[in-house]
């Protein structure tokens, strides 16, 4: 009896000196929370266990050279497999431990918390996913897709084909291939205005979940209706089966465009390595490749450490767009320190940081993003790379297409929604 | 809870019948109750709160799904997409008529019941694993549609965003509130369930259960009570999808598809079958279980590993010992965790005088 009260007296004494501990470390630290959610064990794993690792290697990055005026930031990641009811639990949790802004992590997710983070005012970031509409920030003041949406990729991808078609479309071929699931679907709308608009044909092709038998879409594509273009809407593992059955179709891979998630170096990996997908164009809102002063820092600072950097750093595609994430969340905080001239911001506050981003460009990484409080997509900047050799070579500048087009869509759907 | 009967005269039918007998069970039951639903919601903590309001949505999909597969025998992989139809027909009444919850839900339910005694027409001809599969084509079948036609699910997002439920006139905008409108209908659903398994039309699905062609021969008509099982159970179903849907805000089609069938078909397997306790505890378990373990190793694991490598660890960490505690919790007790608590009472009914 007598063990048993003294072992009680040493935990309750332990747990409150920790406690103390814990209180008083908080009042001296300034501290910002980010909660970061991830899916590293679902179905978009292998997006997932690059981006996440990238987004904290930025936090780590600015607490490392304290870039936000004395606040290091919290960021403590949950894992919700993909899962929305998880992401609900993640949320709330977040939430309690005091986060002001969120990385969110998936569509579904992002439909179920867009209430909740306007209810309790705190910033969610959805880079090229999530709610296509969100765009408009008077109707979604809290989301902030700041990469472009679908609509916006369908729009840039025609005219891409345009100037690849030597600048008209009339009476061109369209092959529109897309993954059926409301994401796969999303662009078709822009997609048929632009072809009533510019007078080309377009012709679209459901890819059933989960996507890795494409071979009679893919003969239809180039054998039946012989496309002069093709736009590829995929995700998974389909996008490396489509490249490889357009190969093994003869069909000429400089005639295919991928969208955002369409275009990683796994998909490429995965459909036989860059020999095989040689000419195939990818879309991308964050710029892929190694070029950029921010990696090498980041390669920097894991030496310094005496670390390797982490190996899912050579898929650029998917590592590149977790620092835009990343690097855009800080640059919205530090835009909110300035507001609030170095006193701890409020969700309100990172909101009206976030609609002040603009001439950030990270060294190239990121495209000329204009936010402003009606357009939280920023503009809908894409570039296209191409595969040429061991690498993506850009063969396009920055740019954006169809905006009336884009925003009518963005009207529509908020009817409807 | 732990009591002995000794003592116990009962001198009427009614009181043969009674749910809990004895006194002390009705208190101890009274106490949960009230516990649960007045001490919990002023005490608890949002965060606490958001976790219970998950668990009571699941044990209303749950209880559905045990009547089912547990009383009735029934396996069925589809009710995810019975979730989908009730929580897509209630979003579309929300949102075009405007119609409250006290009708909303009830409409899902029935709704979710039409297209489940359809789907359980087959039930008539095959049973087992064939069952199943028939079960998984409706599963496919009505994501597709959902998926596809535009005029049930509001467009290509196949999502519908839904207002708060409101309470003449205040929406229940708080985590606390929601936990009082959800636990509303989970009383309701524990209630009706414990009565329909005593019931004439419960004692059927038990004897289809247990040997159908006996049960044809004592006048039991299989077919009908069959669709009756689907019926119900699809109704149950239907409520969990509008309460989901009432929760998140939203009414979203990745949010019902075949993980969510699977998520519910082990619920009620390792809470145990054919028992309303079981579908609870299941319910809990399932939900919890991979929060609590997140937590766990939270807390502990910071002691062997480096911050970046944890994030990497937990979610594979947590699948392990997800699946691992699922395979325990089968080998220690294959008829669930409710079966495990009986165990544990009958222990100590005796106690310490056991023989």
């Amino acid at each position: 009896m007598m063990r048993i009260s003294t072992t009680a007296l040493a935990l309750t004494v332990g747990a409150a000196t920790s406690l103390g501990l814990a209180v008083t470390a908080a009042a001296q630290e300034k501290k910002i929370v980010i909660g970061v959610t991830c899916d590293r064990t679902g179905p978009t794993q292998i997006v997932g266990t690059v981006l996440c690792p990238a987004e904290h290697d930025y936090f780590d990055y600015v607490n490392a050279n304290h870039l936000l005026d004395g606040y290091t930031i919290d960021h403590q990641e949950i894992e919700t497999g993909y899962k929305v009811p998880p992401a609900v639990e993640a949320y709330q949790r977040q939430k309690q431990e005091g986060a002001i802004i969120m990385p969110i992590y998936g569509t579904p997710q992002t439909h179920a918390l867009n209430e909740r983070l306007e209810q309790d005012k705190i910033v969610g970031t959805t880079p090229g996913f999530g709610i296509a509409a969100s765009a408009d920030g008077q109707k979604y003041p809290y989301l902030f897709p700041i990469a472009a949406s679908y609509f916006s990729q369908g729009a840039a991808a025609v005219q891409f084909v345009k100037d690849q078609l030597g600048g008209s479309l009339k009476g061109k071929k369209i092959a529109f291939i897309y993954y059926d699931n409301p994401a796969g679907t999303e662009p078709i709308p822009v997609l048929k205005d632009l072809a009533d608009a510019e007078g080309f044909e377009l012709r679209t092709f459901a890819v059933p979940p989960p996507g890795v038998e494409l071979n009679a879409q893919v003969l239809d594509i180039t054998q039946r209706y012989k496309a002069d273009f093709v736009i590829s809407h995929l995700f998974g593992r389909s996008p490396s089966v489509s490249i490889k059955e357009f190969k093994a179709n003869g069909y000429p891979l400089s005639k295919v465009v991928g969208l955002v998630w369409a275009s990683g170096e796994a998909d490429i990996m995965a459909a036989g390595g860059w020999g095989v997908a040689q000419g195939y164009n990818t879309m991308q809102f964050a710029g892929a490749g190694d070029d950029y002063p921010i990696r090498q820092e980041i390669k920097a600072m894991y030496q310094k450490e005496g670390k390797q950097p982490p190996a899912g750093m050579e898929n650029t595609v998917y590592y590149n767009r977790g620092l835009l994430n990343a690097a855009i969340e800080v640059k919205a905080l530090s835009n909110a320190l300035e507001l609030t001239h170095g006193a701890q911001p409020t969700g309100t506050d990172v909101k009206k940081g976030m609609e002040e981003i603009h001439d950030f460009t990270l060294g190239g990484l990121v495209p000329p993003l204009e936010i402003t409080p009606t357009d939280h997509e920023g503009g809908g900047w894409v570039r296209i790379f191409q595969v040429k050799g061991n690498g993506l070579v850009p063969v396009t500048d920055w740019f954006n297409a169809y905006r009336d087009t884009v925003w009518q869509q963005v009207k529509a759907a908020e009817k409807t929604q | 809870m732990f009591h002995r009967e000794s003592g116990v005269f009962k001198t009427s039918y009614a009181a043969d019948m009674a749910l809990y007998p004895l006194p002390i069970a009705r208190w101890a039951v009274a106490v949960f109750a009230g516990l649960f639903i007045a001490v919990a919601p002023l005490t608890f903590g949002e965060y606490y709160l958001s976790l219970l309001n998950l668990c009571l949505v699941a044990i209303v999909g749950a209880l559905g799904l045990n009547i089912l597969l547990g009383y009735t025998g029934q396996i069925s992989i589809g009710q995810g997409a019975f979730m989908s139809v009730g929580a897509y027909t209630a979003a579309n009444l929300i949102v075009r008529l405007g119609l409250p919850f006290w009708i909303t839900i009830p409409a899902g339910g029935l709704m979710a019941a039409l297209i489940g005694t359809v789907v359980g027409i087959p039930s008539l001809r095959i049973k087992g694993i064939y069952l199943a599969i028939a079960t998984l084509a409706a599963q496919l079948i009505i994501e597709w549609t959902i998926n596809h036609v535009h005029w049930i699910s509001g467009g290509v997002q196949a999502s519908i965003e839904i207002p708060r439920p409101s309470f003449f006139g205040m929406p229940l905008a708080s985590e606390a509130q929601i936990y009082v409108f959800l636990m509303f209908f989970v009383v309701l659903a524990i209630i009706a369930t414990l009565n329909l398994v005593r019931s004439r039309i419960g004692r059927a699905f038990i004897a289809i259960r247990d040997q159908d062609i006996a049960a044809e021969i004592i006048g039991i008509d299989i077919f009908r009570y069959k669709l009756y099982a689907f019926a119900i159970s699809s109704f149950y179903a239907g409520v969990a999808g509008v309460l989901e849907s009432y929760y998140l805000g939203i009414a979203n089609y990745e949010q019902f598809q075949l993980d969510v069938s699977i998520d519910y078909l082990a619920m009620v397997i390792i809470g145990g079958l054919g028992s309303v306790l079981g579908s609870i505890f299941g319910a809990v378990f399932v939900t919890l279980l991979p929060i609590v373990t997140r937590w766990a190793l939270e807390s502990g694991g910071g002691l062997f590993l480096t911050e970046s490598n944890l994030a990497d660890i937990i979610p594979h960490l947590r699948l392990v010992i997800f699946g691992g505690l699922i395979i325990f919790f089968l080998i220690v007790e294959p008829d669930g965790l409710a079966r495990l608590w009986r165990n544990i009472r009958n222990y100590f009914r005796l106690w310490p005088f056991s023989y």
